[in-house]
C-alpha cells in the first residue's frame, strides 16, 4: 500500500513534468495545424542553458534566465524561420522543424560535448522532503511538483479568464476575423510559439538535475511527448494535461511490479518450463512488466486511434 | 594561374614524398574506435591515451628496433561493426600490421574473427589484434584465437573481485541485480549469480534487465530496490543509464552500495558528485588512488597535453609497453608470428600502475592486479573529469582470477 502511494506520487511528478513539455507542443499544434518535432530540442536547450548558467550565477539565476532565452530563441525561429516557410504550407513547416531538431542537437553537442554534464539540483533543496515507507522524496521532487502545477494553473488561468487568453484563443480558430476585429495575428503566434517552447525550456531547466542533461535527453523525451498530445487530442489543454499524468503513472507502475508473463502463463495452467533458458518460448516466459513498459505508451497511442481518433479530449476534426 | 597550379601541384608531391619518406621507417598501431556519433568521447578519451603511451613510454625511450618510432594511425569505426571491418581492410591495406579495438565486445568479436581468416588466407600480411577495453569472456573463452590479445580483465575477472569484496561485507544480506537488457548486462548478471553462489549465502532479491537507453525515470526502479531489502547492487550499467540508476537510488533514500563497473569519468565522476560518495563501488584495472610518484608524473605529463580527458583507461599502458618489448624481443615487426609467441606468456612490470602483467599464454588474457575502489574527494590525488572526485581503491586483489579456467583451445601457427 505504501508503495503504491509512493509510486503515485512519482508518477505524478513525472507525469507533470511531461505536461510542461506537452501543454508547449500542444498549443502550437492548435496555432499551426502541425506538430513541432523540434519541440523536445527546446528543452535540451533549456536544461543546457541552465547548466552553463549555473556554473556561473547558481541554479536559482538559471531557472529565470534560461527559460527567457530560450522563449526568446523560440519567438526568433517562428519569426523569421516558420513565418516565411508558413506560405508553402503545412508539409514544409513539419520538415523545417524536423530539420531544426537535429540542428539543435548537434550544435548543443558542438558547443557542450558528447559527456553528459555535471548540471545539479541547488544545496539549498538537497534534503529530504517526504519519508514514506522507507523510501524518500527529496525536496527537489517536490519542487518541480509545484513549479508544474503553478505553471498549469497560470497557465489555464491566463487562457479561460483574461483577456489576452480570449484573443490568443479567438486567433487560433479563426485567424482572420480576429486580425480583421484590428489584433495583430503574426505577434500572437510569435508569443505562441515563444511561450510555448520557453515552457518546454523550463522543462528541460528543472529535469536536467533530476533526469541527466546529456546529448540524448531531446531524443528520449521528445517521443513520448508527442504521444501525451496525440492521446490527450490535438489542440486540447486538458487533454493533454490528462494524458500526460495518465502515462506518467503507466510508465512508473509498470516499471515497478514485476509481473511476468509466466506468472500469467502458470495461473492459466500452463507448466513452468524444466529448463527455460533453453525452451523455445523462453523469450516469453522470462518476459516482464519493467520491461515492456516503455513501449506502453505507444500501444495506448495506437488503441486511442483506433477506437478514438480525436483523442480523449479532442475537438477537432483532422 | 597555370604556372601557380603547377607550383601547388609540385609542393603537394614534394609533401607526399617527403611526408612518406619520413613514417617509412615507423611501427604503426591502427587504433580503430568511435571517433564521432554519440560514443566519440570514449573513443577520443582513448585516443589520447594511445597517442600520449607511444610518445612518452616508448618513443622518447628510445622507440623499438633500435631506433624506430611507433605511431599510432586513427580510423573511425563509428562504432558500428560493418564500418570497424572496413577500417580494418583499410589499415591491412596501408600496410598496418597491429589493430587496437576496445569499445564493444560486439565489434570486438567481428574483428577477432575477421583478423583470424585474414591471417589464415595472408601469412604474409598477418596482423595482431591488440583487444584493450572489450571485456566478453567468450573472447578469451569460446572464441579465442592466437592473434587476439586482451589487455583488460574481463567481465568474470571483474565479477570475481567484486564478490570477493562483498563475501568480506557480513551486512550483506540480500543482493540485488539490475543491467541493461542486452549480452553485457545478462553476462554480468549470469557471473553474478554465479560467484555469489559459490562464495557467499547471500540471496538474489532481484535480478532484472531494463530496456538499454529507453528509461526516462529510474525512480520506479529505485522504489522496487529499496522495498526488496535489498543490502546492496550489482549493475554492469554505462552511460545515462548508469547515473540515472544511480541518481534515483540516492535521491530515494537507499544506503546501500552499488557496485559497478562503468561508473567513473566520462562525465559520470562530475554528474554524481557528492550524490555518489560512499556509494559507487567501481571495480577495475589501475584504478588510481592513493596515487605513486611515477604514475602522478605521468597523469600530470597527460593532463598537460589532454586537459580534457582522464587515464580512464590505463591498461592502454601496458598494451603499449608490452607490444614495444615483444617487437624488441622478437626482433621484428613483420613477422606477427614471432611478436605473438613473444607476447604471449609475457609477464611485466609496470611501475606507473604498480601491478605485474601477465599476459596468459593459454587465452592471451591478461592477468593483473584488479582493484575495487568507492567515489569520493577525500585523499583523491587524481580525480576524473577535473571535478574534485575520483576512485579511492580500498580493495586489491592481485594478480586476479590467475588460475580461473578457460575453454579456449588455441590453434597455434
Amino acid at each position: 500500500m505504501d508503495l503504491i502511494i509512493i509510486n503515485l506520487i512519482d508518477g505524478l511528478i513525472y507525469g507533470l513534468l511531461l505536461f510542461m513539455l506537452s501543454s508547449g507542443l500542444t498549443l502550437i499544434f492548435s496555432m499551426m495545424g502541425v506538430l513541432n518535432l523540434s519541440h523536445a530540442a527546446f528543452y535540451m536547450l533549456g536544461a543546457y542553458f541552465a547548466y552553463q548558467i549555473s556554473t556561473i550565477t547558481g541554479f536559482w539565476v538559471g531557472l529565470i534566465v534560461a527559460p527567457l532565452i530560450v522563449t526568446v530563441l523560440g519567438a526568433g525561429v517562428e519569426r523569421y524561420g516558420l513565418r516565411r516557410v508558413h506560405q508553402y504550407g503545412h508539409v514544409p513547416e513539419l520538415i523545417f522543424t524536423f530539420g531544426l531538431f537535429f540542428v539543435i542537437e548537434e550544435l548543443v553537442q558542438y558547443v557542450w560535448g558528447r559527456n553528459m554534464v555535471p548540471y545539479n539540483s541547488p544545496e539549498s533543496l538537497n534534503f529530504i522532503a517526504l519519508n514514506l515507507a522507507g523510501g524518500t522524496i527529496p525536496a527537489y521532487k517536490i519542487f518541480m511538483l509545484l513549479v508544474s502545477v503553478a505553471i498549469f494553473v497560470t497557465l489555464y488561468y491566463v487562457l479561460a479568464r483574461t483577456r489576452i487568453g480570449m484573443i490568443i484563443q479567438a486567433a487560433l480558430s479563426y485567424p482572420k476575423t480576429v486580425e480583421a476585429l484590428g489584433h495583430n495575428v503574426p505577434l500572437v503566434f510569435m508569443g505562441v510559439f515563444g511561450v510555448g517552447t520557453g515552457l518546454a525550456g523550463l522543462a528541460g531547466v528543472i529535469a536536467g538535475p533530476s533526469l541527466t542533461t546529456f546529448p540524448g535527453m531531446a531524443f528520449l523525451l521528445g517521443s513520448i511527448v508527442f504521444v501525451c498530445v496525440v492521446v490527450g487530442g490535438l489542440g486540447s489543454l486538458t487533454g493533454a494535461f490528462v494524458a500526460s499524468l495518465l502515462i506518467g503513472w503507466l510508465q512508473t507502475f509498470a516499471a515497478s511490479y514485476n509481473i511476468g508473463a509466466g506468472d500469467i502463463l502458470l495461473a492459466m495452467g500452463y507448466e513452468y518450463p524444466k529448463d527455460v533458458y533453453y525452451h523455445p518460448w523462453r523469450d516469453l516466459w522470462t518476459l516482464t512488466l519493467p520491461q515492456i513498459g516503455p513501449i506502453l505508451p505507444y500501444l495506448l497511442l495506437v488503441l486511442v486511434l483506433v477506437f478514438r481518433p480525436h483523442g480523449l479530449f479532442g475537438k477537432r476534426e483532422s | 594561374m597555370k604556372i601557380l597550379k603547377k607550383l601547388i601541384g609540385m609542393a603537394l608531391a614534394a609533401g607526399v614524398f617527403i611526408s612518406s619518406g619520413a613514417f617509412a621507417d615507423t611501427v604503426k598501431i591502427a587504433f580503430i574506435d568511435p571517433l564521432s556519433g554519440p560514443f566519440a568521447t570514449t573513443g577520443s578519451n582513448g585516443l589520447a591515451e594511445w597517442k600520449f603511451a607511444v610518445e612518452k613510454l616508448v618513443n622518447e625511450k628510445g622507440g623499438v628496433l633500435g631506433g624506430k618510432k611507433m605511431e599510432v594511425v586513427a580510423l573511425d569505426n563509428k562504432m558500428d561493426g560493418k564500418e570497424s571491418l572496413v577500417q580494418v581492410q583499410v589499415a591491412i591495406d596501408q600496410g598496418i600490421r597491429f589493430i587496437a579495438q576496445g569499445n564493444s565486445s560486439g565489434i570486438a568479436n567481428a574483428i577477432t574473427d575477421m583478423v583470424k581468416k585474414h591471417n589464415k588466407r595472408n601469412p604474409d600480411k598477418r596482423v595482431i589484434f591488440i583487444n584493450y577495453s572489450a571485456v566478453d569472456p567468450a573472447l578469451t573463452n569460446d572464441k579465442c584465437n592466437f592473434w587476439h590479445f586482451r589487455f583488460d580483465a574481463n567481465a568474470d575477472i571483474k565479477m570475481d573481485a567484486i564478490t570477493d569484496v562483498i563475501a568480506g561485507v557480513p551486512s550483506i544480506k540480500k543482493m540485488y541485480l539490475i543491467g541493461q537488457d542486452y549480452s553485457f548486462g545478462k553476462a554480468v548478471a549470469a557471473a553474478a549469480e554465479k560467484y555469489l553462489a559459490q562464495k557467499t549465502s547471500i540471496e538474489i532479491v532481484g535480478n532484472e534487465l531494463h530496456p538499454i537507453g529507453k528509461v526516462k525515470d529510474f525512480t520506479p526502479y529505485a522504489r522496487k530496490i529499496l522495498a526488496s531489502g535489498a543490502d546492496a547492487v550489482i549493475t554492469g550499467n554505462w552511460g545515462a543509464d548508469m547515473v540515472n540508476l544511480g541518481k534515483s537510488l540516492s535521491e530515494s533514500g537507499y544506503k546501500g552500495p552499488v557496485y559497478c563497473y562503468y561508473c567513473a569519468s566520462n562525465g559520470i565522476t562530475a554528474t554524481f558528485g557528492e550524490a555518489g560518495k560512499g556509494m559507487l563501488h567501481l571495480v577495475g584495472e589501475g584504478l588510481q588512488n592513493p596515487s605513486r610518484p611515477a604514475l602522478t608524473a605521468y597523469h600530470k605529463a597527460f593532463k598537460a597535453k589532454y586537459p580534457k580527458w582522464d587515464l580512464s583507461q590505463p591498461r592502454i599502458i601496458n598494451a603499449a609497453q608490452m607490444l614495444a618489448a615483444a617487437i624488441n624481443k622478437a626482433g621484428t615487426a613483420d613477422d606477427m608470428v614471432a611478436v605473438g609467441k613473444a607476447l604471449e606468456g609475457m609477464e611485466f612490470y609496470s611501475e606507473i600502475l604498480d601491478t605485474k602483467v601477465l599476459m596468459r599464454a593459454k587465452d592471451h588474457q591478461a592477468i593483473q592486479n584488479v582493484h575495487v575502489g568507492i567515489h569520493t574527494n577525500d585523499d583523491i590525488d587524481i580525480d576524473f573529469d577535473n571535478s574534485g572526485y575520483g576512485i579511492k581503491v580500498f580493495k586489491t586483489v592481485e594478480m586476479a582470477s590467475m588460475d580461473s579456467p578457460t575453454t579456449c583451445k588455441m590453434k597455434r601457427p
